[in-house]
Formats: C-alpha cells, sequence, structure tokens
C-alpha cells in the first residue's frame, strides 16, 4: 500500500474527517480528506447501481443550484443527487449577461442566503466568484465551476474513477491533454492528483499552457506523443470553441493533427491505459469516436456515473453539521 | 499677510539637505526672515508639501490627511481633459485648499488617435500630457505625441504597458496567477512599451515621463537611457514597493492595480532603482474605488488604489530600511515631481511657495480602511502598521492642516 492509499480518514471521527464548511477547491484539502470524500462517494457509486437508488437523509432541506453560466451535464448532475438524497432541488439560471456586473453578484447571495437555502451549489464564470459568495451566505457552497480556477467535483469524480479502474492513484501516471490555461478541470485536477501522488503530465500547445504550471508539481510537454509513453491515464480536455480558430491555435485540424487522440496514438500509452474526457466532446477535434467509444479504455461514461455519486458524497457531507450528524454538529 | 516662523525644526529640504534650524515665511513665500508668529515644532520634520503627480481623483481630504498641497490630475476624467474649458474647470476644482494642475489628454478623448490641442490646454492650464490609464498603441501616433508636445513644451506622461499583451490581463504571468486561473500578462508588457517610448522620446528629442516603472527590465531601460541622456523619468506607487503577486492570492481586489503586481525580483529592482536615483518620483496614484469597482469577483473589478494617506508613511518606511535619505524621500515626493510639472515648488529654498508639511515620522498608526478619509477605504494594505502622521499642512503660507 502506498503512502496516499494510506487512510487516516478512517481514523478521524466526524468532522475531524473533513472540517470544510464548504467545498470551493480541492486546494486547501489535505490528501486524506480527498480520500474521505472518494470513500463516500464509492458507497454512494454502489448504492446507485441498485434500483432503489433513493435516500432520504436530506428530506425538507433546500439546494439551490446557481448557476451564472450555462451548462448542461454538471447542473443535471447536481440536480440528480441532491434529488436522490430526498433535497428540495432548486434550479436558478442566471444568464451571465444580466448577473454579471455590479453588486449583483453579492445581492444575489444575500437573496439565496436571505431564503435559507441550506446548501447553495454555484457556477459562475469569474475566478474566485465562488468563495466571494461563499464568504456571505451561512450555509455551505459547494464549487460547480468558477471562471478557470477550480471544478472540485469534476476532480474529485476523475480521481474516484481512475481508482475504481486502475485499483489506485498513487504511481499513475496521468497525461492531460488540451487547454490547460483556460481549463478548472485542469487545475482541480492537477491539485487532487498530485495531492494524491500521481504522476502528472500536461500536454497543450504552449498558446494554452499556463505560466509556470511546473509550479504545481506537473510536468509539461508539448509534444503529445512523448508524453504518452508509458501513460496509464490519458484525460482529453475539451477545446472550447471560442478557442478554436486563429487565437490560440490555428484551426481545429492542426489542433487535432498535434493533439487528437487517435487510436495509434493512444498506442503509445500502457496497452490497458484509460481514456478520460469531462465532456462535452468534440468528435474529431481532441478525440475520435472510435476511442471514446470503446468500452475497454474509454472511461466516459463511467465518469458521468462516478459524478453523480461524488456530487451526492459532497452534499451529504457538508450538511452533516447542520443535520445534526452525530460528530458533525 | 502676515509672517510665521517656525522654530526648532528638523528641516528637510531636497536642495539643502537635513539639517536642525528655523524657517521663515512672509507673504506665502519662504524668507530669510518674517517675525510674527512663531511656533515651535519641537523636533518634528519641515518638509515640502507633496506633490502628487498622477491622481485620478480630486478627494480633498484624503489629500489633506496625506500631506499633499498639489496633484497632478490625469485626464481620465468624465469628461475627459481634452479641452481647454474642462481644462480650465479642473484646475479650478481644489480651491482653495488644494491646488489641482490638471494633465491635458495627449490624443483627444484620450482615444490613441488624434493629436490632441495641447497649446490650448497649456494656455488653459495643464502642465502635462498624459497617455491616460492606457499606452497609446499605434507607434506612428505616439511619435507624434511626443514630437508635437516637445514643439509645445509640454512633457509626455505615459502608462507603459503594451496593451496587446496586457490585453484583459488583471494579473502578472506567473505561479500564483496560473492557481487562481485569471487571465494574466507577462511582466515584458511593460518592458516593450518603456523600450518604444524611450526610443521614440530621444528620436524625437521630447521629453518623457513614464508614470509607473515597475519591472526589472523596465528599470534598467530607463536606468541605460538616462545614462546615454534622454530626457526621461519615471515614477512608481508605495504598493509596488512593498507587495507582490502572491498578495492577490485571495483575490482581494484591493491588490487589483494597473500595472499588476509582479515578482519579488522585481520588487527587488524597483526598491534598488528607488536607492540608485533611477526612478524620479514616488506617487500615489490615487484611484478611489468604492463597492461597486471592487466588491466583485477579482477580473471584475476595477484596477486601483486609494493612495494618498498612505503615501507619506509608506515613503518614510523605505528611509527607516535605509534605502534611501529623508531629502531624497522628499525629492521624490514634491521637488521631482514639481520640477516635471515646471512648478517652482517642492523645496525650501528662499522665494519658493511655502507649502509645507510637518511631520511625526515616528508616530505609529495601523493603516484602516474603514477610517480612511478617501472617498472609497480601497488600500491594499490594510491593516498594516506604519510610521509617521502629517500634524500640519500649509499651502501657500496659509494653514490648511
Amino acid at each position: 500500500m502506498s503512502a496516499s492509499d494510506h487512510r487516516p480518514a478512517a481514523v478521524l471521527h466526524g468532522r475531524e474527517a473533513f472540517p470544510h464548511r464548504h467545498l470551493t477547491g480541492i486546494d486547501g484539502l489535505q490528501p486524506h480528506e480527498i480520500m474521505f470524500l472518494l470513500d463516500e462517494a464509492e458507497n454512494w457509486a454502489e448504492a446507485n447501481r441498485s434500483h432503489a437508488k433513493s435516500d432520504h437523509r436530506l428530506d425538507g432541506l433546500t439546494q439551490i443550484n446557481a448557476f451564472f453560466e450555462n451548462s448542461t451535464r454538471t447542473l443535471l448532475s447536481f440536480e440528480i443527487a441532491g434529488k436522490r438524497l430526498g433535497a428540495d432541488v432548486v434550479n436558478m439560471h442566471a444568464a451571465q449577461s444580466s448577473v454579471k456586473k455590479g453588486e449583483t453578484l453579492i445581492d444575489t447571495a444575500m437573496t439565496l442566503n436571505a431564503m435559507r437555502a441550506d446548501v447553495i451549489v454555484i457556477r459562475h464564470g469569474s475566478s474566485g466568484a465562488v468563495q466571494l459568495i461563499a464568504d456571505k451566505v451561512n450555509c455551505p457552497v459547494l464549487n460547480a465551476g468558477d471562471g478557470w480556477h477550480e471544478h472540485p467535483t469534476q476532480a474529485l469524480l476523475d480521481a474516484l474513477t481512475i481508482r475504481r479502474r486502475r485499483g489506485s492513484i498513487a504511481g499513475q501516471r496521468v497525461v492531460i491533454c488540451g487547454d490547460l490555461m483556460h481549463s478548472r478541470v485542469a487545475r482541480s485536477n492537477i491539485l487532487a492528483l498530485t495531492a494524491l501522488a500521481a504522476e502528472v503530465r500536461v500536454v497543450a500547445p504552449t498558446t494554452l499552457m499556463p505560466p509556470a504550471v511546473e509550479q504545481m508539481g506537473v510536468t509539461p510537454f508539448t509534444d503529445f506523443d512523448a508524453a504518452l509513453d508509458g501513460a496509464d491515464v490519458v484525460m482529453m480536455l475539451r477545446l472550447q470553441n471560442e478557442r478554436m480558430s486563429g487565437a490560440f491555435i490555428p484551426s481545429t485540424r492542426e489542433y487535432h493533427l498535434r493533439y487528437g487522440l487517435t487510436p495509434e496514438r493512444l498506442a503509445l500509452a500502457k496497452p490497458d491505459a484509460l481514456v478520460m474526457h469531462p465532456g462535452p466532446m468534440n468528435r474529431g477535434v481532441e478525440i475520435v469516436s472510435s476511442v471514446a467509444d470503446d468500452p475497454e479504455r474509454s472511461a466516459i461514461t463511467e465518469q458521468v456515473a462516478m459524478g453523480v455519486a461524488v456530487r451526492m458524497a459532497c452534499l451529504d457531507v457538508l450538511t452533516r453539521g447542520a443535520r445534526g450528524v452525530e460528530g458533525w454538529a | 499677510m502676515s509672517g510665521t516662523t517656525f522654530t526648532n525644526a528638523r528641516i528637510v529640504c531636497p536642495d539643502g539637505g537635513d539639517r536642525a534650524g528655523t524657517l521663515s515665511v512672509r507673504d506665502g513665500v519662504i524668507a530669510a526672515d518674517a517675525g510674527g508668529e512663531t511656533i515651535d515644532l519641537k523636533g518634528k520634520l519641515l518638509a515640502p508639501a507633496i506633490v502628487d503627480l498622477g491622481v485620478f481623483a480630486v478627494d480633498k481630504a484624503a489629500f489633506a490627511r496625506g500631506g499633499i498641497a498639489r496633484v497632478g490630475l490625469m485626464p481620465d476624467q468624465s469628461p475627459v481633459l481634452d479641452d481647454p474649458g474642462i481644462i480650465q474647470r479642473a484646475a479650478a476644482m481644489g480651491k482653495p485648499d488644494l491646488w489641482v494642475h490638471p494633465i491635458a489628454a495627449a490624443t483627444r478623448g484620450l482615444a490613441g488617435a488624434d493629436i490632441a490641442e495641447m497649446a490650448l490646454a497649456a494656455d488653459a492650464g495643464a502642465k502635462a500630457v498624459a497617455t491616460g490609464r492606457e499606452w497609446i498603441a499605434d507607434s506612428g501616433v505616439m511619435r507624434k505625441v511626443l514630437a508635437y508636445a516637445a514643439d509645445c513644451g509640454m512633457i509626455v506622461i505615459s502608462h507603459a504597458e503594451d496593451g496587446g499583451l496586457a490585453a484583459d490581463a488583471v494579473a502578472t504571468e506567473g505561479e500564483t496567477a496560473t492557481r487562481l486561473g485569471l487571465p494574466a500578462a507577462p511582466a515584458l508588457a511593460e518592458v516593450l512599451a518603456v523600450a518604444r517610448d524611450v526610443m521614440l522620446a530621444e528620436e524625437m528629442g521630447a521629453r518623457l515621463h513614464l508614470r509607473q516603472v515597475t519591472t526589472a527590465a523596465g528599470l534598467d531601460l530607463v536606468r541605460r537611457a538616462k545614462a546615454r541622456g534622454v530626457r526621461v523619468t519615471c515614477g512608481i506607487t508605495p504598493p509596488h514597493l512593498y507587495l507582490t503577486d502572491i498578495d492577490i492570492s485571495d483575490y482581494r481586489t484591493f491588490t487589483r492595480l494597473s500595472p499588476p503586481l509582479r515578482c519579488e525580483s522585481d520588487r527587488q529592482a524597483a526598491r534598488e532603482a528607488l536607492a540608485d536615483g533611477t526612478i524620479d518620483v514616488l506617487c500615489s496614484g490615487h484611484d478611489p474605488r468604492g463597492p461597486e469597482e471592487k466588491r466583485l469577483p477579482f477580473a471584475d473589478s476595477l484596477p486601483g488604489s486609494a493612495g494618498a494617506e498612505t503615501l507619506l508613511a509608506l515613503g518614510l518606511g523605505l528611509v527607516r530600511d535605509e534605502l534611501i535619505s529623508l531629502d531624497r524621500l522628499f525629492a521624490l515626493l514634491a521637488r521631482n515631481p514639481a520640477r516635471i510639472l515646471g512648478l517652482e515648488t517642492g523645496a525650501l529654498t528662499p522665494g519658493s511657495p511655502a507649502d509645507l508639511v510637518v511631520v511625526d515620522a515616528d508616530a505609529p498608526w495601523k493603516i484602516d480602511a474603514e477610517q480612511m478619509a478617501a472617498s472609497a477605504g480601497n488600500t491594499p494594505f490594510d491593516g498594516l502598521p506604519v510610521q509617521g502622521r502629517v500634524l500640519q499642512l500649509w499651502k501657500g503660507g496659509a494653514r490648511l492642516r
């Protein structure tokens, strides 16, 4: 058993296992706290496979999903997670355009607070916005993505998927490829995977590579083929439409030539290397369908399933104090 | 007007050094002897009042508390200072207790395209022209601005930041910006702009003042330009001497500045450049911003800090750190900015206007955003203990504080 698979969480009780009020990021979490959340999520992953998927521990609690940025998958995942736990889930779609500026963000936070939400899930287009709201409200806040900063539940579901499919996280060579500069998924994954002692390689054209990223404990590559050598996990990032033509890369076909995950390229990784993608995919750009749909190699649908389990775990753990769960008050 | 004599003063003059003695004021100017009222300063500092070059707001209460008798007002006002009538009105804004010296827009509307009416602006009271909060992107326009300003006898004050590189950046590239997920620009954005503006000024024989230079490489360019006789000066504000990009780590928008905070080695280089004379001006960049502009996610907030009240205490900190002498501090705060604006003030020589501060250089206090006199308390130094309080402020022989 490697260092990071050691779980002091087992000997920590109640709040000691996860002493945080909010989940605003992976930054600030101890490795054993990340493992604790993964263990909790593992239980829900098993429960979700049964027919009776519903639980009632969040009965009577109000969960508000305040999404200041468009989302389909993450919003749906948080909604299903809340409903499976019995929460009353309300979705607030605040179009980025109308609620972006001025006092409105703080005003919105105060409004949600006044409505006595029991847990708030927030996505916002600006880095740091979720922390800003978390500082103003009396209930737990879950970050569902803030700007380019963090998307902690995505990193947790990715870590859980890796652990289930590869047996452990420590020592795994994980290659993250794509638009790292503008990716909150990449930042949270780098933080989580390095905390859990994976070897992380990041691949991008220099125009999309965050400066000084090696300071986060990863090895940067511009050559995807070189990075894939010996990889256990290949995690592809979505290339956003607005970055596809000219400003950062010349074209999607040129991007595909250098960074598209094809079967030939995947052959450079370990024979049983796992393929991951946070979705939604640009098929034919960063990944080709034959790789994405290969049940032996691709964990993409499992990632979606783990997303629900991880979010159930986070909602459960963060509301334990308010629900008076023994040891968490 | 009757006279005043300050006795028992520690007189700090950028031209006359640092000495114990007596200073007299008669008819609003520093005189050989005065008679009239005598004020015993009991060993406190008596120095020229601060001339704050490049502020963004006329915030009298903050300037009075900060020991600032004159300000060079940036053209980024609403409306922009690019018309004689508007400039005249700006020049009168501070009366009677503050001299406002308008700095006119170098291009019409600060749009960076057409040369502004500089001679008319000078007639209306403008003491310099400036590019405003941003640089002039078109090098052809900048070259003409420098040439035409030289014809008019005006100095050009520029913001040295390459707009193409700076773009939407709110931080300097580096580990901190990467971890925070903030749009960032390389420090090179400043260096390129300094290089271009210095070379254009050199070619045109124009006078150029770079309002803020904050990087090692940018300061080195200024140092070398001065050595070969280019008529270039530069300034800096205290945050770039005290803070680094690490200070933005909790997304505190009071640390969102323009240019953004730099890395530690740039900060050290700035302190060295202050000590070796490369930097000519220490200014506040006073830019009060209320919650509607600052209580926002970091990248959505507007840059700037309310620096007027903390300028002197933070400057005295540099003396305490033995980086500069006391008389050099007042050269940076008063004499040099006065010279750049063409004002006959900033030193304690007989015949100069009696713009004076009396300072208790040791008085301890804590910077508190809630307790500021400024119209907004956006200081990146909130909570910092400092020393040095303004006890008296005199303008033209009249006591304001």
